[in-house]
């Protein structure tokens, strides 16, 4: 069970950091970018007719740094809630097997 | 009577190797998970908005009927969510040299079925929507029928046909969360295809717009399984009881 678990966690590094190291070139830019680049090849008239919301209320692309913010913030709450959940289920096993 | 079980044996393994090949075959597809903000024309995004209507509200009450019967699986619920919150904002540089996140929404479509997920999805939907300029209000009704509904319906479509075939469960976990997190960009190039074809066929749109997923993609398909067995496996250790109350486990101890 623990050997599966760390093979698991090896794994998942290793597939996502190998390109990282053998793609020297690569930019890693987002996927999504990607897809409006491919919207203007097959369909080259088409103009986006809304902006985000947040960057049409501040009237300029959301700063690099603060997109990382949200996407942490994003990030953070998920990890609590797990965290806390988890935290509770295995202290509630503990006290399971005293009642035991 | 070998015969008939022969028969069955082969139905199961042509209904397999049809998912696959489905899902394989066809899903993949990478990464534009989300269709940007205007990115679609208003006529698709009020479309794609109405056919997520029935699921949202099969949704809605199926987890008001889980909640009703037994109140203490919100930890499970809220854990389910809480995982789709991290998993779709961690991303991860791929093998195509760009980079792109997963969904994460295969561990809710296992736990608590497909229709339930897509209101868990439409709650991490908004928040990027809304905060993060990914994705968009306008394309917020295509982008949940893709990763709310598309994508959990088939993880939840591989993982009862796997129970089924009797295949070890963490395998499923993994082909299940694998392969909805493909589809879900199967359909996105999809979409996309559908509302952006003006200087060629549909057919070729869809593949243009696969071609820069599917390579992206496949990777993060592939460590979306991993994460997701390791947390169905901790929650095995530890939530044995709320895994047995929604029949993801069987009884007996």
């Amino acid at each position: 069970m623990k050997k599966s678990v760390i093979a698991i966690i090896l794994a998942i590094c290793l597939i996502a950091l190998v390109p990282l190291f053998v793609l020297k070139d690569a930019e890693f830019g987002g996927s999504d970018d990607a897809g409006s680049q491919v919207v203007e090849q097959v369909n080259s008239s088409y103009e986006p007719w809304a902006t985000p919301i947040l960057e049409a209320a501040i009237g300029r692309e959301l700063p690099g740094e603060v997109e990382s913010l949200f996407f942490c913030i994003q990030t953070g709450i998920g990890v609590g809630v797990i965290a806390f959940v988890m935290g509770r289920l295995v202290e509630r096993k503990k006290w399971m097997k005293q009642q035991k | 009577m070998s015969k008939s079980h022969f028969t069955r044996t082969e139905k199961r393994m042509i209904a397999l190797s049809g998912a696959l090949a489905l899902a394989v075959g066809i899903a993949p597809i990478g990464q534009a998970m989300h269709i940007m903000e205007g990115y679609l024309p208003a006529a698709y995004c009020i479309g794609w908005g109405i056919l997520c209507v029935p699921f949202l509200i099969a949704g809605l009450l199926s987890i008001q009927k889980t909640l009703r019967e037994r109140r203490n699986l919100i930890t499970l619920l809220a854990m389910s969510g809480a995982f789709i919150f991290v998993i779709s904002s961690l991303k991860i540089p791929s093998v195509s040299g760009s980079c792109s996140h997963m969904t994460g929404t295969g561990l809710g479509a296992i736990l608590f079925g497909p229709t339930a997920v897509s209101i868990l999805g439409l709650i991490v939907l908004l928040f990027q929507a809304l905060l993060l300029a990914h994705g968009g209000l306008t394309t917020l009704g295509a982008n949940t029928f893709s990763m709310a509904i598309a994508g959990p319906f088939v993880s939840f479509g591989v993982y009862s046909l796997c129970k089924k075939c009797n295949v070890s469960k963490k395998v499923s976990v993994f082909l299940a969360a694998a392969l909805g997190d493909l589809f879900t960009y199967c359909i996105t190039a999809g979409q996309l295809a559908l509302a952006h074809h003006a200087d060629t066929t549909i057919l070729g749109a869809f593949g243009k717009f696969l071609l820069v997923f599917a390579p992206t993609q496949l990777p993060l398909a592939i460590i979306e399984g991993l994460v997701t067995v390791l947390i169905v496996m901790g929650l095995e250790s530890y939530a044995a009881p709320e895994l047995r109350a929604i029949g993801y486990l069987r009884e007996a101890e």
